[in-house]
């Protein structure tokens, strides 16, 4: 695909009006040397040969590309899992993280930060860590760490040190923002590892480039599996947005793929619990990048709420917001009810335990209307295991 | 020339202090603006609190958090000290994160700012480019200079680049670190300082991050026109509250009287 896309970042790492980096004078040096190599990095053999291999032996790709028979009979429509819950460590994290692991040993760093919310990231980027060798730090929101204890765990086990965030709503941004604080600190040694489509311009091109795999699989699985040369749909969640990058990517410039976001609108767009944040929110800067986001009239950012700790971000990939401006993909949103029944339906349809945050992608059957020989893509971006103890208090297991 | 290029003109060894709107007591905006003068500050940058202030430590982070639980905004700023300039002559600056700026809308604010007197913004995280393309024209217009911060990992090109764009002065941070983090200047902080004068550059220099006490303002008095006090003067709020007494106490205690 051309880099000339218009839906792709541009010269200046500007989506349309949105992205760009706007970041303290402190962290520019580290912006600008990543913004030099990455491209030169990530277009190298070397590169391509240990990133495919590693994704092939370590992670299991290609992940399947599943007809769901029985889902589909229920909706008369051709429903097509991309499965990234099948990845090692269950979810599609750990392709931006064998990526990232790769580019920092490329740039001689030896020190891994990043941040975590549910802790998928964070486990992501220890796994990748314990595999390199590197030293790695990982900043969690107290509140986090406090819900999310088996990931907590996990780390630990994987060797990375878990750093309480403690300031603002002790959750995912604020975890972003200690991370950052960290590399303002230690610009030199360290490469800061971001688990999705946001942050400052290289950032989100970069890590939509490392889950452009997913898309990439599709492409050639659906015309394996169906005499169609491209899917109808291809149906994604977004918190920051980096699975729906992924599962879009190679689509972008195919007009014909019609792509769809689900935005977590946790109680309701209007209920003021939420995570919708193309339907609530407004134009700001979060985390070094200009897109959408949920603030208060002051401009003070705000806390999400969503029952799927993935999605609850305040901000949402700079690329989407330009999809979503230039209509070239369709935001919607699920609540945690509509969620949930997804996830119930999959289950025992299927055999499949999706995470929450995929649920809600699988929420956008009920709200859509297919024709019975479409091919409906939908990214089944991790595994349920980790929201079992919600699944339990929900359904009364 | 507004208030801040011309105390640089005139002065050395500035003595400047920051600290947050709001904080510790909503009301307190003012009253600690004016403490601060009679004590014999120079000049004063005033904090816009933000929920999200990736270049602060922790200190300047709790003030922050206090300040908007308190209902501080940059409208309630504005009206704190629409009338600041009957009893304020020092040169005041405004200094905090791009996005409730951007909210406001950069335009309005700049206006405001000059309709109270304000005399420079501080937006750390409001890109070099995007300042040029977007706003310069309208700082430049108001007569409200924009500061821009320059670190030991800045490249030399860049910080060529930054000086022909101001005029007021360049925030030097004085090592690789977030507010309040590290206390003392080491010799490999001074030889960046020396590094950056030996330049030729027109605009003067203010040193911040890392001076908290008598020691270390007179050090960075050497190799700059003056320098910020941060977080230990955010502290000495947070313990005693906006007690005029303890200001005047803790700015003589630092200030530099000697000629």
């Amino acid at each position: 695909m051309s880099d000339k896309s218009k839906y792709q970042v541009d010269e200046n790492g500007m989506y349309g009006r949105f992205g760009g980096a706007f970041i303290p004078e402190m962290l520019q040096p580290n912006i600008d040397n990543l913004k030099k190599v990455y491209l030169d990095i990530i277009n190298s053999e070397a590169f391509q040969k240990e990133y495919k291999s590693l994704l092939k032996d370590y992670v299991g790709r290609p992940s399947p590309l599943y007809l769901a028979k029985r889902l589909s009979a229920k909706y008369n429509t051709n429903v097509y899992l991309k499965r990234e819950d099948l990845n090692h460590t269950g979810a599609h994290k750990v392709n931006n993280t064998i990526g990232q692991i790769l580019i920092a040993k490329h740039m001689g760093k030896e020190r891994i930060i990043a941040e975590t919310g549910a802790g998928q990231h964070g486990v992501a980027t220890a796994t990748a860590c314990a595999l390199m060798g590197l030293k790695c730090v990982v900043y969690m929101g107290e509140v986090d760490i406090k819900r999310q204890a088996p990931n907590v765990a996990r780390m630990k086990m994987l060797g990375a040190e878990v750093k309480a965030a403690k300031s603002g709503s002790k959750t995912l941004k604020d975890a972003t923002n200690e991370a950052l604080r960290d590399w303002i600190c230690n610009p030199e040694d360290t490469f800061y590892l971001i688990g999705s489509v946001v942050g400052p311009h290289p950032y989100p091109d970069m890590v939509a480039r490392l889950q452009a795999i997913i898309s990439e699989e599709i492409a050639w699985q659906i015309k394996e599996q169906t005499d169609k040369e491209y899917p109808d749909y291809v149906i994604a969640c977004v918190g920051g947005g980096s699975n729906a990058a992924g599962s879009f990517y190679h689509f972008l410039d195919d007009e014909r793929v019609k792509l769809i976001a689900v935005e977590a609108s946790g109680m309701g767009v209007d209920s003021g619990e939420t995570a919708a944040t193309i339907a609530m929110g407004d134009l700001g800067v979060i985390h070094g990048s200009k897109t959408y986001l949920m603030q208060s009239d002051d401009g003070q950012i705000t806390e999400p709420y969503s029952i799927s700790a993935g999605l609850d971000y305040p901000g949402i990939g700079p690329i989407h917001a330009h999809l979503h401006d230039t209509k070239r993909a369709s935001i919607i949103s699920a609540t945690d009810q509509e969620a949930l029944d997804s996830a119930l339906e999959l289950t025992q349809l299927e055999g499949i335990i999706p995470a929450l945050e995929s649920s809600h992608a699988l929420a956008a059957l009920g709200k859509m209307k297919f024709k019975p020989d479409d091919a409906v893509v939908i990214t089944i971006s991790g595994r349920g295991d980790k929201d079992m103890e919600t699944y339990m208090n929900r359904f009364g297991f | 020339m507004n208030r801040i290029q011309k105390l640089l003109q005139e002065k050395k060894k500035i003595f400047s202090a920051y600290y947050t709107a709001g904080h510790p007591q909503l009301e307190d905006t003012l009253p600690i603006l004016e403490a601060l003068q009679e004590a014999g500050t120079d000049l004063v940058e005033v904090g816009m609190p933000f929920s999200d202030p990736l270049a602060d430590g922790p200190t300047i982070q709790k003030s922050s958090e206090e300040a908007l639980e308190n209902g501080m905004s940059i409208k309630k700023l504005f009206e704190q000290i629409k009338e600041m300039r009957k009893t304020i002559d020092m040169p005041i600056v405004l200094m905090g994160y791009f996005n409730p700026v951007f909210k406001y809308g950069v335009e309005a604010f700049v206006a405001k700012c000059k309709e109270v007197g304000v005399d420079g913004v501080i937006l750390p995280d409001l890109p070099f480019d995007e300042y040029k393309d977007k706003y310069q024209q309208l700082f430049e217009d108001a007569n409200i200079s924009n500061i821009f911060l320059i670190t030991p990992q800045t490249p030399d090109e860049r910080i060529k680049l930054i000086d022909a764009n101001s005029n007021g002065f360049i925030y030097m941070v004085s090592s690789a670190a977030v507010t309040g983090a590290k206390s003392g200047l080491s010799d490999q902080q001074l030889t960046y300082f020396n590094r950056v004068n030996n330049l030729g550059l027109k605009t003067p220099r203010i040193i911040g991050f890392g001076i908290s006490n008598k020691e270390t303002f007179t050090t960075a008095c050497q190799y700059a026109s003056g320098a910020i006090v941060g977080s230990a003067f955010v502290k000495l709020l947070a313990e005693k509250g906006a007690d005029k007494t303890a200001i005047n106490d803790f700015v003589k205690s630092i200030k530099d009287t000697s000629e």
